[in-house]
């Protein structure tokens, strides 16, 4: 038993990488080797195309399920389960302000009226120039610095309606 | 007090790096393990009266003795829940971001204790900084043999794999981990079987929380007399408990099993921000019932707070205070696990949307006098036993005990139609 489980072999496993990028196929073939089989890495599949082009459409979803030789349905199945695989386009930098109890009580409603302020959109939107989305997240594990932003993988701690202009001014600044 | 598991962490305090840690003493618990048989190492975390820090409490070495003795060499998982997500909870993040080394450890030799050949780490996918320095301790204890074959010339092989995550707090039940990892919706299992018996691939597979793996270390190196020794009250070791919400300091703190709460909560939260006065507080995360005033100067010990009507939980105090509407409090509570129910069972499902309608009519001011009586209905409804997880009952635990407390407070919204803490 214990030969079979360090003989994972990915020899055979995949199917045809169409649709996906050289860079794509090599990561997903790369995280393959910590499972035994391939609807394991199902999720970490889609997180490595969004990744790569910012959400997950419906060609990626049917790219990702052929390489791993899934159905797309089961794919899709995880794809809509998991919150933080987007299956329409987002912004190039996601907002998300954490709108559970400890954030709620240090203020966060206040800051996400200004971010629809500053943005100019509601909860759930894009900006016409495709830069930002705006969307509530649950509690994101720095309650001791409540009000919580995270744009992209970066937390904001101790958020203040009235520095949101800070916040955003570098991811404003970066190229599209 | 003496730093146990903060010894590395700290303001300005980078994580100590595999050669750091080793002249610390770190790994001396892995190798004092390796010399054990595992069915010793069980016994001794037995004896240290280790109990998971996830929220539930389980004693550890109880958990890992259910796993089946079975043939050398049988394919068996250990999995470390890293998928912090209770709200109000952040102790596991800084655990991980502060001493990954630690925390491997701990893996390592519950790994020994269970004869576990593969690990896997299930990471929140927001904590990006932990998953760095997690990654970069796996290849450091895998080029020094820590990890891999043969570990150490022991005759031990383990290795270990950092799974992060794609949202979804129903993540953290075990079971639901368990069908997130093989890569299928994250819906609970039926138990029995218990992972520890059917678990990953069907094979015996054991899960702790974070916390729980940063003890091990210092249990199998000190042992677990001395363990025992670092509580103040029945429940051993040290915690870490911590404190948000309108505190003048809100942080973690480690400090003894048995603190008592009104030390944590002015000695080192603080006590109330100017302006604001103490209310009451959940003493657990989101999921845990309200405690008050009276429930103070109780020890932060697992079968006190469970007398007082309350869980330690994740031990970390989430305030509320005055000008916060407690009738809002619960309804932004009950919204979280409403949309975080995984939607398998219909009590669950449409009991917890339901149930934040209530709330959300009295919040804002079409309450009727019979809503607190349906209320109460549902924190039976959705109470232990009448649901697939512990998801539903969690979250009725807020609801059921601020009708209990702060009853005058859903009267006033209903008397006055509106919410008077909204000027």
């Amino acid at each position: 038993m214990q030969e079979r489980i360090e003989m994972i072999t990915l020899e055979g496993r995949t199917g045809s990488a169409d649709g996906l990028s050289p860079e794509e196929a090599a990561e997903i073939l790369a995280g393959l080797s910590q499972y035994p089989d391939n609807q394991a890495m199902s999720i970490e599949a889609l997180k490595i195309v969004q990744h790569h082009r910012g959400w997950v459409s419906n060609e990626s979803l049917k790219a990702v399920a052929a390489f791993l030789r899934l159905s797309p349905e089961e794919v899709e199945g995880v794809a809509t389960f998991y919150n933080l695989v987007y299956r329409q386009r987002v912004g190039t930098h996601v907002v998300r302000v954490c709108d559970s109890v400890s954030c709620w009580i240090m203020g966060c409603e206040a800051l996400v009226g200004e971010l629809q302020n500053k943005l100019q959109l509601t909860l759930g939107e894009t900006t016409a120039d495709g830069r930002f989305t705006l969307l509530p997240g649950p509690c994101m594990g720095a309650c001791d610095h409540a009000p919580v932003v995270m744009v992209g993988d970066d937390y904001h701690f101790d958020v203040k309606a009235e520095a949101i202009d800070a916040l955003l001014k570098p991811y404003r600044q970066k190229p599209l | 007090m003496e730093k146990v598991l903060t010894r590395h962490i700290g303001q300005g305090m980078n994580p100590p790096r595999l050669v750091d840690y080793q002249q610390s003493g770190g790994y001396e618990g892995f190798r004092n393990a390796l010399r054990m048989k595992p069915a010793e190492v069980v016994d001794l975390v037995k004896a240290s009266n280790l109990r998971g820090r996830g929220g539930a409490g389980f004693p550890t070495g109880m958990k890992w003795s259910f796993v089946p003795p079975g043939e050398p060499g049988q394919v068996r998982y250990v999995i470390a829940n890293a998928d912090e997500m209770e709200p109000g909870t952040y102790k596991d993040r800084w655990l991980l971001e502060g001493d990954p080394h630690q925390f491997l450890e701990g893996m390592m030799i519950a790994a020994h204790a269970v004869q576990a050949l593969t690990g896997y780490i299930f990471l929140r996918c927001e904590y990006t900084l932990a998953a760095r320095r997690l990654q970069e301790a796996i290849e450091e204890n895998t080029r020094a043999n820590l990890l891999g074959k043969n570990i150490l010339g022991s005759g031990f092989n383990f290795s270990l794999h950092l799974h992060s995550s794609a949202g979804r707090y129903i993540c953290g039940e075990e079971t639901a981990l368990i069908n997130s990892l093989e890569g299928r919706r994250a819906v609970p299992r039926a138990k029995p079987p218990f992972p520890q018996v059917s678990g990953l691939w069907g094979k015996p597979t054991v899960v702790n929380n974070v916390e729980t793996f940063c003890n091990l270390p210092h249990i199998l190196r000190h042992g677990p007399e001395w363990f025992i020794g670092l509580g103040l009250v029945k429940d051993a070791g040290t915690k870490i408990f911590g404190a948000s919400g309108r505190v003048k300091t809100p942080g973690a703190w480690e400090l003894p099993m048995g603190t008592p709460i009104r030390e944590i909560f002015e000695k080192y939260a603080g006590g109330m921000q100017d302006g604001y006065r103490f209310r009451g507080f959940l003493p657990g995360g989101g999921s845990t019932d309200f405690l008050v005033e009276q429930h103070l100067d109780l020890p932060m010990e697992y079968d006190v707070i469970g007398k007082a009507g309350s869980r330690m939980g994740t031990g970390q105090l989430i305030v509320l205070d005055d000008r916060t509407c407690p009738v809002a409090m619960v309804l932004n509570l009950v919204r979280f696990f409403a949309q975080e129910s995984c939607g398998w069972c219909t009590p669950c499902r449409d009991g917890l949307p339901h149930a934040g309608h209530i709330l959300m009519e009295i919040e804002q001011g079409r309450g009727q006098a019979r809503d607190l009586e349906k209320l109460e209905g549902f924190t039976r409804f959705l109470a232990p036993g009448n649901t697939y997880c512990a998801l539903a009952p969690g979250a009725v635990e807020p609801l059921q005990s601020a009708l209990k407390y702060f009853r005058e407070d859903f009267e006033r919204h209903i008397q006055q139609k509106g919410c008077p803490y909204r000027h």
